[in-house]
């Protein structure tokens, strides 16, 4: 196992998803292959020596050799998302380690069980790393990813998404609008429920998906206690976690 | 000052007015982090253990663990996720006062906790002692939250948080450090807080070799 020591990465992309989501590119001078689902941290340090570090689901596959992309949301006040934001730009250099994380990850076992993700907001971040690596190897077990945003513009990966649906039968595209829906919009817009997740759940037929669910910490919390009154064993639902608490 | 990488232009934006240790950030919330769904145990059927190398091992009911003498603590968190919160109000059980109901084999060095759901964690058994680890019960002033762990959480503030076992069940002493669940991930044996030991990497060499 090679040592998670820092490293100086070098930003050679950085990408508008939303407008509060970027993705940054980043060529590391040592690239390990991650798997899909493990973060990185990241280490800024100010003239007076001043450390902030925080941790950011890698984006891209581990097939994407050489560098990584981090899609980072720009938190108002941020110290270190703010900082992303408004001081880097191409050719500058952040710190980074990792690959870190060997629990919610996904590794595309061609026997695996079918994958259903469910992502909050930027918690979309590491499951796109998942259907980017089974796209990258050519796996079709089944998956499904039901996206909740609150409107269409939070859709980060939007085109992606939506070409990945169109081109593999295999994959299903659910998002789920909760403050507003576009017009003419049929499928879901209301918060995450039972009833949504028994739905999904039932897409799969008899087969019991792994489930991998990121988001804020409310949301995981329906996807988990949803999913478990779906029927689904504890034990295939993987979860992770960010941000306050509501109360 | 020259010699470190420095990133041009960053400035603090966060204050905070206690000393944190490195890489970490002050937060009020209390952050929920957990790697499955959240396990809900009915007080009925709630039992704590203690077991492993113990001349005899001792589980307590609900009622019987809330008949023990409980104290206050007011610890200061900080996770590996790099959020700290300072001065948190607590009511619990001392581990002290649970090992005064066992007697301790010699070889009795470590700790795993186990919790419902099948997390465990390791800790050395010296670091539960003294005053500085407790079985929780209450948190600012209510029942603890099944989103935090309740009905009863470890509280062993002195080391980053993932030490402290949600949904704890109970405690099994070992004569080896054994890793629990995210130490088999790759996250640090100890994890000192003021040494950043996050990851395995981060941890002294004699603890690395283990």
């Amino acid at each position: 196992m090679s040592r998670i020591t820092w490293q100086q990465a070098t930003v050679t992309g950085i990408k508008a998803e939303t407008s509060h989501v970027k993705t940054f590119t980043l060529r590391l001078p040592q690239f390990t292959p991650h798997l899909a689902g493990q973060h990185y941290d990241l280490r800024l340090t100010a003239e007076d020596g001043y450390q902030a570090e925080r941790s950011y689901s890698i984006a891209s596959p581990p097939e994407q050799t050489g560098e990584i992309e981090l899609t980072v949301e720009i938190i108002t006040d941020g110290e270190v998302s703010g900082y992303l934001n408004e001081g880097v730009g191409i050719g500058d250099q952040l710190e980074v380690r990792g690959p870190i994380g060997g629990y919610f990850v996904w590794a595309g076992a061609a026997n695996a069980p079918p994958l259903l993700l469910v992502g909050g907001g930027s918690g979309v971040v590491p499951l796109m790393a998942m259907l980017r690596h089974r796209r990258g190897v050519g796996l079709r077990t089944p998956a499904a990813l039901l996206f909740s945003v609150r409107t269409a513009e939070d859709v980060i990966y939007r085109a992606e998404l939506e070409a990945l649906a169109r081109a593999d039968s295999t994959f299903t595209l659910l998002l789920d609008y909760t403050r507003q829906a576009p017009p003419g919009w049929a499928g879901y817009q209301r918060r995450l429920d039972a009833p949504m997740l028994a739905e999904v759940v039932a897409h799969f037929g008899p087969a019991q998906p792994q489930v991998f669910a990121c988001g804020p910490t409310g949301f995981v919390e329906a996807a988990a206690n949803g999913l478990l009154a779906a029927g689904l064993p504890p034990e295939l639902i993987l979860t992770e976690r960010f941000g306050p608490t509501t109360g | 000052m020259a010699g470190f990488f420095t990133n041009k232009g960053f400035q603090p934006k966060r204050q905070s007015s206690h000393p944190l240790p490195p890489g970490q950030y002050e937060t009020t919330d209390f952050p929920v982090l957990t790697a499955g769904p959240t396990p809900r145990i009915t007080l009925s059927q709630w039992e704590f253990r203690l077991e492993g190398l113990v001349a005899e091992p001792v589980k307590w009911s609900w009622a019987e663990f809330n008949q023990l003498p409980m104290q206050d603590f007011n610890p200061d968190i900080h996770c590996v996720t790099k959020w700290s919160k300072f001065d948190t109000h607590w009511r619990g059980v001392s581990v002290d006062t649970l090992l005064e109901h066992v007697r301790l084999k010699p070889e009795a060095q470590f700790v795993t906790e186990f919790s419902y759901g099948g997390y465990t964690t390791n800790v050395p058994l010296a670091d539960l002692r003294g005053g500085r680890a407790f079985v929780g019960v209450q948190f600012e002033g209510q029942p603890l939250a099944a989103e935090h762990g309740g009905p009863a959480r470890l509280v062993v503030p002195h080391l980053y948080f993932w030490k402290s076992a949600k949904w704890v069940q109970g405690l099994r002493f070992t004569a080896a450090d054994e890793p629990g669940f995210w130490e088999r991930g790759g996250y640090s044996m100890y994890g000192d807080p003021w040494k950043e030991q996050r990851y395995r990497d981060d941890d002294e060499p004699a603890a690395s070799r283990l």
